[in-house]
């Protein structure tokens, strides 16, 4: 635990030095054994998991709804958008928060994933297209594939991830 | 350095529609015969600055069309035309133009030239006409001829910084003397040294003798723009010795200032404005009393804040009953001051009705005019404030509600006539406070609703049935024409009538937290009265608990609470429950059930059921505990997630959880959905 807190706090000073970053930068963190990576330059914050106020009737994967500093924001719990099995909150399981775009607004949102990794420097050159997975795995939100060292490091999409009418969908559907 | 001027544009554009605004209504005013010389003046200083303004951006188009429409104004203020009904009407539709003009620079979208193309040359046609000498003279400043004039102009040193260029202002003038005579003396004393220059700061001053047959009007016009900042003296050339200061002409009230500060504050906030995407941002005028109180109240908060830091000091070492008593004194003082706060920043964002209303006198004169019929519209209340965000919001239903008036409730003359009434229709505008609400009446002395058309067309479109329909009370006859897809007109005009009715203006008002219903006498006229609350930003709440979730019922909404008895307690169809209220049959609304999470007790009698009203419908909320009541500040969850069935927005309580507000009517209709929804997430 507390060698995850301290990549927890240098991946947060590194992003405090946010002004020097170049977007080649990428924040990565695990979910069941695998790497995920986003846009360093999305990244809002890193917090740890506090309740949250649940929401009526919004799919299984919406946690709810958290007061980030005055603003509502609502916390998806990736493992369940992802069709993975979920896991209790332990106190490494951290919250990523991320601004995206939608319908040219920006949105704020928060990812719960089991713990953040690190910060990687990948270079355009070294992201492999994603394969075609056919229709066994949604991978419209994976952008490309990236191997670090002997990790393979996805590296998604969160504007598409996260889109309002793809939550409305699912959420029709849970209905 | 380079100064980049998109940075003004904002300005520009928030200062033309303004101008825009007033010019039409004065030109309204015009246009209703009144012959006040001032009216044509605030025009000519509207096309005037816009002139300017687009010039100095850029704005070629507009700054062609404004000078076109400047030049006949100019006719008119000299005197040299009357303004009659079709220049007035012209110059209304200039107005128009302009607006769409400065709208599409805006947006950088395309002009519609070809219309603006039509328009000039209406105006130049008009122009060109010799012009009717008017039978007075409008403008009396005009009157003061001399043979020249000497002009003392001192700049003061801030005066570039401002956006005026002296340089501009000696040229306009020259181009003032029909000879072209001018003699320009430079007054360089003030200048100084090279080490304390300021390069942005003007150091010089003139003084001017212009020659020639010049109106002292036109030279006032000139420095319209910087009487404040200069000191000028201008006196005809015959006596140049007495000095003769010019006088503002317009009032500097305190309205004012805080103007000229604001823009000034622009100014220094440049880079975070420029981050801004042009157009969205978006500001308020604030009357200058109104601050003073605010910073009075926080000033009285920071004493009470830090009394109480004190007297809690003091109660660490040795805490006395009599300590404890002034502790409990200054706790209160502050929960009053606070309170007090709350309520003055939140009339910061309030703003006169009048806002809402300035759009009429246009709408009712294109329309009266469109419609051949007379109307007088008259107004009351317009000071009465609300929430601007509110105001923005209503905009759209009163005007569909004023043009319904024009359009269905007032008669031409001639019917008017055979009525027994006054040829004339009058339309009322009227506004007023009541508790914590804004209550808005649009009334016409027209038709009245036709009753028995409205019966058949509720009947015809099965919204009630014809043995139903003989038993409604008027009210209910009324609330018919609220019904989707309702429209009684005979003749679908382009007025009114398309079918989007009334359903959307009610919808639009609900949505609001207001309510509107009508009420109508055959013969006498209808009015239309709309109730809204006077700000979206709070809300009195009670706080319910449900399992380990908390929920705001909106205190308005609630009727009653009380806790279920058995033998109350009915089941319809073996699905609906209903709850016997003394002669009502409410239906139960399990928010567990609804929301699909856990609660404390399934079992009604445990629990307790608050009585809420909304849509003139009544319902039993089922909850598991009444919490405090407490006034919360509403939070959007539109800005990062989406609406919700049944809930209005959230606000933040004071552990820092959220908590959802309830929508009443929306709750009531989301349990009136076909039950398979519920019973599935149940």
């Amino acid at each position: 635990m507390t060698q995850a807190m301290t990549t927890t706090e240098r991946v947060s000073s590194e992003l405090q030095r946010g002004g020097d970053v170049a977007s080649n930068q990428f924040l990565t963190f695990s979910l069941a054994n695998e790497e995920y990576g986003v846009d360093i330059l999305r990244v809002q914050e890193i917090k740890g998991w506090t309740p949250v106020t649940h929401i009526p009737n919004a799919p299984a994967y919406l946690k709810g709804v958290l007061n980030l500093r005055g603003t509502i924001v609502p916390i998806v719990d990736l493992r369940m958008r992802f069709n993975l099995d979920a896991i209790d909150y332990t106190p490494t399981t951290v919250v990523i928060v991320l601004s995206l775009l939608n319908e040219g607004r920006e949105r704020t949102f928060g990812i719960v994933v089991d713990a953040v990794s690190d910060v990687l420097n990948i270079a355009p050159t070294d992201i492999r297209p994603k394969p075609d997975f056919g229709t066994v795995v949604d991978a419209d939100f994976i952008n490309g594939l990236a191997t670090v060292g002997e990790h393979m490091v996805m590296l998604l999409d969160i504007d598409c991830l996260l889109r309002p009418d793809e939550i409305n969908a699912i959420a029709s559907v849970g209905e | 350095m380079s100064i980049d001027i998109t940075q003004f544009h904002q300005i520009f554009f928030e200062e033309s529609f303004e101008g825009l605004d007033s010019m039409e209504a004065a030109l309204l005013e015009l246009g209703g015969g009144s012959e006040d010389a001032e009216l044509i003046n605030t025009i000519f200083r509207g096309a005037h600055s816009i002139k300017g303004g687009s010039g100095t951006f850029g704005f070629t188009e507009v700054a062609r069309f404004t000078h076109v429409l400047e030049t006949l104004l100019d006719q008119m203020r000299s005197g040299q035309r009357e303004a009659t009904r079709a220049s007035v009407n012209l110059l209304l539709e200039s107005v128009d133009a302009l607006r769409e003009m400065l709208t599409a620079t805006r947006d950088h979208s395309a002009i519609d030239a070809p219309r603006i193309a039509d328009l000039i040359a209406r105006l130049e046609a008009m122009l060109g006409h010799e012009p009717t000498q008017a039978t007075q003279t409008k403008s009396a400043p005009a009157a003061a001829r001399t043979q020249g004039w000497r002009i003392r102009f001192r700049p003061h040193a801030d005066i570039l910084r401002t956006g005026n260029d002296p340089v501009r202002i000696l040229r306009e003038l020259a181009g003032l003397s029909n000879t072209g005579d001018m003699r320009v003396q430079v007054d360089l004393s003030a200048v100084p040294g090279w080490d304390s220059l300021d390069a942005e700061a003007c150091h010089l001053g003139w003084d001017i003798d212009l020659h020639g047959n010049v109106a002292r009007a036109a030279i006032d016009e000139v420095f319209a723009w910087v009487v404040d900042e200069a000191d000028l003296h201008i006196a005809p050339l015959e006596n140049a010795v007495a000095d003769v200061a010019v006088e503002a002409d317009t009032a500097v009230t305190g309205e004012l200032v805080v103007e000229r500060r604001r823009s000034e504050d622009r100014r220094q906030g440049e880079d975070r404005r420029s981050a801004a995407p042009a157009g969205d941002a978006s500001s308020i005028r604030v009357g200058i009393n109104k601050i003073d109180a605010l910073i009075n109240m926080v000033g009285e908060l920071v004493i009470t804040q830090s009394m109480l830091g004190q007297i809690g000091d003091s109660l660490v070492q040795d805490g006395t009953q009599a300590q404890i008593e002034k502790l409990r004194d200054g706790l209160a003082a502050l929960e009053r001051n606070t309170r007090e706060l709350q309520e003055s920043v939140m009339r910061i964002r309030m703003l006169p009705i009048s806002f809402a209303f300035n759009r009429f006198p246009r709408l009712v004169h294109d329309l009266g005019g469109k419609l051949n019929k007379q109307i007088e519209l008259r107004m009351s209340g317009e000071n009465t404030e609300l929430d601007k965000t509110v105001m923005e919001k209503i905009s759209d239903p009163l005007v569909h509600l004023v043009r319904n008036a024009l359009d269905h409730g007032i008669e031409t003359p001639d019917v008017r006539i055979a009525a027994g009434k006054p040829p004339v229709g009058t339309l009322h505008l009227n506004a007023y406070h009541q508790g914590g609400n804004i209550v808005i009446e649009i009334g016409d002395d027209g038709a009245g609703l036709d009753k028995q058309k409205i019966l058949r067309k509720a009947v015809e479109r099965g919204v009630v049935s014809a043995a139903e329909a003989t038993g409604l009370s008027d009210d209910k006859i009324g609330d018919l024409i609220f019904l989707p897809g309702f429209s009684t007109a005979d003749v679908v005009s382009d007025v009114s009538g398309r079918g989007v009715g009334m359903d959307v203006v009610r919808r639009n008002i609900q949505a609001l937290g207001g309510s509107v219903e009508v009420r109508s006498q055959a013969g006498q006229g209808s009015s239309f009265i709309i109730r809204l609350p006077l700000t979206l930003a709070i809300l009195d709440g009670q706080l319910v608990r449900v399992g380990e979730q908390i929920y705001i019922i909106p205190l308005v909404s609630i009727i009653e609470s009380l806790q279920a008895r058995k033998e109350l307690i009915n089941s319809v169809a073996g699905m609906a429950e209903v709850y016997r209220l003394r002669d009502d049959y409410l239906p139960v609304i399990r928010l567990y059930r609804l929301f699909n999470i856990q609660a404390d007790t399934e079992d009604l009698t445990q629990g307790l059921l608050v009585v809420v009203e909304g849509d003139g419908q009544k319902a039993g909320v089922f909850v598991d505990e009444l919490l405090a009541q407490q006034q919360v500040v509403i939070k959007s969850l539109e800005s990062n997630y989406r609406r919700i069935d049944g809930v209005s927005g959230a606000t933040i309580l004071g552990d820092g959880s959220v908590a959802l507000i309830m929508d009443i009517p929306g709750l009531i209709r989301l349990t009136n959905t076909p039950p398979q929804a519920v019973r599935k997430t149940a």
